[in-house]
């Protein structure tokens, strides 16, 4: 009886999903896809460029692989610092890191353009310094620019990701491996990378599928000269409206996320170590060498530059406000003042569309917060079965990652045929939007819980088993405990995707619902100082609003140091 | 399973949350630039006893392609904001209901382009280049008179424009060149501006905020592909109050090109009655006087006042750049894949 029971719920768990990919993701697909063969019958498939194709291909890769090693590059060092040190002002900088990942990429490239730009500060400081006649940076519309803006973006990834294993990694295998009289290069090369290879492929993925889809970055700071895939798809969906075209672009697309993910999680697999997790409490150290303190200092300067820069300019933008000199002249003087966040409030023009920004931070909240916690409990549900080696729920274990590699584009354009055509349907829109954003933030939930699940040792299950503890008693006091952490790091990542998804959102807003980045998109609409500061006010409270946010995730991660559970299980083990 | 039952709970909200009616709405199609003034909206709706609801859709492209897509069920009543450069699109798919309204009477016959009147025209603005006053003034910098003094050495590195593959504007300026120089030319000419140090991005947003010197952006470049309406703005919309604009337009002969924007009843709209009520409130002198300051183009209704600071600050072109609209409809993807080809590799 209890066998039986046993199995239904965990039919169950492996159901709900599946169901909710079949229904919200499968089905807008084959949507698409449909229309997209019907239109190809009657008009045959025009504007088939192979050159262009070829070369977008060819780009796509190209750009991908190099943001996504530059970024390990970075976050590699950085995720050893996080997760080895005790240091002032580490968790700002690990709430710091996260940021850029809800921001809308117009606000980037504006806070990028007044860092960097042609009469960007850092360009005036450089010329005032050399005398220099002519501005010394020049990023705009340079592969390098794409590369930077990528960075920027996923570094967080590579960072949370790696830095939770390296903390649960055990040290005493190093130690040992020391004692032997290994030398530091081969306990690295032997013992540390071995380790960490999981949760750098982990990394590794869900950042090269980020850069592999990208689009707003590589279509406002890469300019008209790169072409991904997925802008492509997108000039041929909105402008020409060349749908065979545009799906088959989009499923090449897909083939190639497809192959690349299905090759990493098979390599994760493999190289999973078990190990016993430990607590964190003795992991981090205060730096007590010179050496170490010169390193560490170094790593957070260049984080603060390549993160930090872009965002304090924005915030700058935001509260710099030209004024009239009163002697007569023509002259411009910066003030500082905080009449854009004021004027936000305000309506002049009357307009029908006006919302408060209140308002917009609100729907943009509650759009997250219901797309992150759909997202967690779907996620874990899946997590739990993903030991069985039955055939199915690998299958979507693995079929789960397909929307972070789908076209937004079409995904968008895919729930809107789907659902959004029907008599009344503007009125399913607001409870669409988070299911969407919930889609995209599976793998990453997947992703993070699975690893640490995965390397829990199983005679630690056997052992509760054998004691007597039901399933539903191993999970709730042996797999969450240890798990919990990956688990809330995945909810700040679903979060963070809610509030910065913008591709498949634009298919599905009412205007009197607006999420923040699309009021932000109403403000730079027009031109005007006004509207552009405005424009730059609303991102700043975006980011207050989500810095808040993540401190108290934060706080609540660290908490789960002292939790009962862990610290018994340690003893334990 | 506790979250299960709340995930359920949820769903069945939803479904509940569906099945609800409101009462008599109207529903209104347009892009993400259409905006109106809460009371003039207001008072359509008080003389019907209607709600009306509008359904942002996008920039003006994929708001006609959506609609194309919803074909025979239509999402909406009304479709407002086709413009020219897609027209004929709209009007080949056949989404529009023909509908003569008596205010047509009130709007000049050049701007009436569908004799049919399924799309009636609501307003017009020209793209045209913003140059940057003041640094045009420090350096006595002669201004370009044409598109062809745009290739001048003196001019080089000055201009940034828009992908006509990614942006209305763009398209726009890509047409007026083919207006000035022929299908045969057009293409030599833009070898020529390239030559001269042309910056090309994909958006107006880009364009405008980034590369141009004259916003608040404070970008590289002091002449860009905008709005001839967008000086009015940057005074309307000014961070202190300004007596003069700090931008103004070119508006040389055949360096503008004009877009006119539409407004049509969609086909298989189930309140035809109130669909025509409401695209002659579009065309009556209240909705029109409220579109400069909301919009930022022209009224089409010729009774329509302007506001003060569009007689101010705007200068119109004597001569906009003019294409037949069917040339438009059978040669525009070529045209723009062409243009990538050349300017993009």
């Amino acid at each position: 009886m209890l066998r039986r029971k046993t199995t239904l719920v965990q039919t169950a768990l492996w159901l709900l999903p599946l169901a909710f990919l079949l229904v919200f993701y499968f089905y807008p697909l084959g949507t698409i896809i449909k229309v997209s063969i019907d239109r190809w019958l009657q008009e045959g498939l025009g504007g088939w460029n192979t050159e262009i194709i070829q070369r977008a291909i060819g780009f796509t890769f190209y750009q991908a692989g190099l943001s996504t090693l530059l970024t390990l590059l970075l976050g590699i060092p950085a995720a050893w610092l996080f997760s080895h040190f005790r240091f002032k002002g580490k968790q700002f900088l690990r709430v710091a890191v996260t940021l850029p990942f809800i921001l809308p990429t117009v606000v980037v490239a504006a806070g990028f353009n007044a860092l960097v730009g042609q009469s960007g500060w850092l360009n005036l400081i450089l010329m005032k310094l050399f005398d220099l006649s002519h501005p010394p940076i020049a990023i705009q519309n340079s592969l390098l620019a794409i590369l930077l803006a990528h960075v920027f973006y996923n570094i967080s990834i590579v960072i949370r990701v790696i830095s939770s294993a390296w903390e649960q990694a055990d040290v005493r295998l190093e130690n040992a491996a020391r004692t032997l009289g290994a030398k530091p290069a081969r306990v690295l090369w032997e013992i540390t990378i071995p380790l960490l290879l999981p949760s750098i492929l982990a990394a590794f993925l869900l950042v090269f599928l980020f850069d592999f889809t990208s689009f707003g970055v590589i279509l406002m700071m890469g300019g008209p000269r790169f072409t991904t895939l997925e802008v492509e798809i997108y000039i041929q969906t909105m402008h020409f409206l060349n749908l065979p075209l545009a799906s088959l672009l989009a499923l090449i697309q897909l083939g190639f996320s497809m192959l690349i993910t299905s090759a990493i999680i098979r390599m994760g697999r493999m190289v999973i170590v078990p190990i016993v997790p430990k607590a964190r409490e003795d992991s981090f150290k205060k730096p007590n060498k010179f050496s170490e303190k010169m390193i560490i200092f170094s790593i957070s300067t260049i984080l603060c530059c390549v993160l930090l820069m872009p965002l304090l300019a924005l915030i700058a933008q935001s509260l710099l406000v030209q004024e009239m000199v009163p002697d007569g002249s023509n002259d411009f003087r910066w003030q500082i003042s905080l009449s854009f966040f004021r004027q936000l409030f305000n309506n002049p023009r009357q307009s029908i569309f006006y919302v408060p920004p209140v308002q917009a931070l609100r729907n943009s909240l509650l759009y997250a917060l219901s797309a992150s916690c759909l997202s967690v409990t779907l996620g874990l549900m899946l997590a739990g079965v993903s030991r069985t080696n039955h055939f199915f729920r690998k299958m979507l274990n693995w079929l789960v990652m397909l929307p972070l590699g789908t076209s937004a584009v079409t995904f968008g354009l895919g729930l809107f045929l789907a659902f959004g055509l029907q008599a009344g349907a503007p009125q399913w829109y607001p409870f669409l939007i988070p299911l969407a954003h919930a889609l995209i933030g599976l793998p990453f939930v997947l992703r993070l819980v699975e690893p640490a699940l995965l390397a829990i040792p199983r005679n630690l299950h056997w052992a509760a088993q054998t004691l007597g503890a039901a399933p539903r008693k191993v999970w709730r006091h042996i797999d969450l405990p240890i798990i919990w952490r990956a688990a809330l790091t995945a909810l700040v990542y679903a979060f963070a995707i809610s509030l910065g998804e913008f591709g498949a959102t634009s298919f599905l807003t009412r205007p009197d619902i607006p999420t923040l980045p699309i009021a932000i998109y109403r403000y730079l609409n027009l031109p005007g100082g006004a509207n552009y500061g405005q424009a730059m006010a609303m991102a700043v409270i975006l980011l207050i609003v989500c810095a808040a946010g993540l401190m108290v995730v934060d706080c609540l991660q660290n908490y789960q140091v002292d939790h009962p559970n862990t610290q018994e299980m340690n003893d334990n083990a | 399973m506790k979250i299960t039952k709340i995930f359920l709970t949820l769903l069945i909200l939803v479904l509940l949350c569906a099945c609800q009616k409101t009462p008599s709405t109207l529903t209104v199609m347009t892009h993400d630039s259409f905006a109106a003034s809460e009371d003039v909206v207001a008072e359509f709706e008080q003389q019907y006893h209607v709600k009306v609801n509008f359904l942002l859709s996008g920039d003006a492209g994929s708001t006609l392609n959506r609609a194309i897509l919803a074909k025979g069920a239509p999402l909406a009543d009304v479709l407002f904001g086709v413009d020219n450069t897609f027209l004929s699109r709209a009007l080949s798919e056949e989404i529009y209901e023909p509908y003569v309204s008596p205010l047509l009477d009130q709007i000049p016959s050049e701007l009436q382009l569908d004799p049919q009147a399924r799309a009636l025209p609501v307003d017009y603005g020209d793209v045209c280049i913003n140059y940057d006053k003041a640094y045009f003034e420090q350096d006595d910098l002669p201004l370009p008179a044409s598109l062809e003094d745009l290739t001048l050495p003196q001019y080089a590195d000055l201009l940034v424009v828009e992908n006509p593959a990614t942006s209305s504007p763009g398209l726009a300026f890509l047409l007026a060149t083919i207006a000035e120089y022929g299908e045969t030319d057009y293409l030599a000419y833009w070898q020529r501006l390239q030559n001269n140090g042309l910056v090309i991005v994909n958006d107006w947003e880009t364009a405008y905020y980034t590369n141009f010197s004259g916003s608040s952006g404070q970008g590289a470049q002091p002449m860009v592909v905008s709005y001839g309406t967008s000086p009015a703005a940057e005074v309307i919309f000014a961070e202190q109050e300004l007596e003069e604009a700090p931008t103004a337009s070119l508006v040389g002969d055949n360096m503008c090109f004009r877009q006119i924007e539409f407004v049509g009843i969609l086909k298989g709209s189930r309140q035809a009655e109130l669909a025509r009520a409401f695209v002659d409130f579009m065309l009556g002198k209240t909705f029109q006087e409220d579109i400069p300051l909301n919009m930022f183009v022209f009224p089409a209704n010729r009774q329509a006042q302007l506001p003060q600071e569009f007689i101010d600050h705007i200068q119109e072109p004597d001569q906009p750049a003019e294409l037949p609209l069917e040339t438009i409809e059978t040669n525009r993807d070529r045209w723009i894949e062409e243009w990538r080809q050349l300017m993009l590799k």
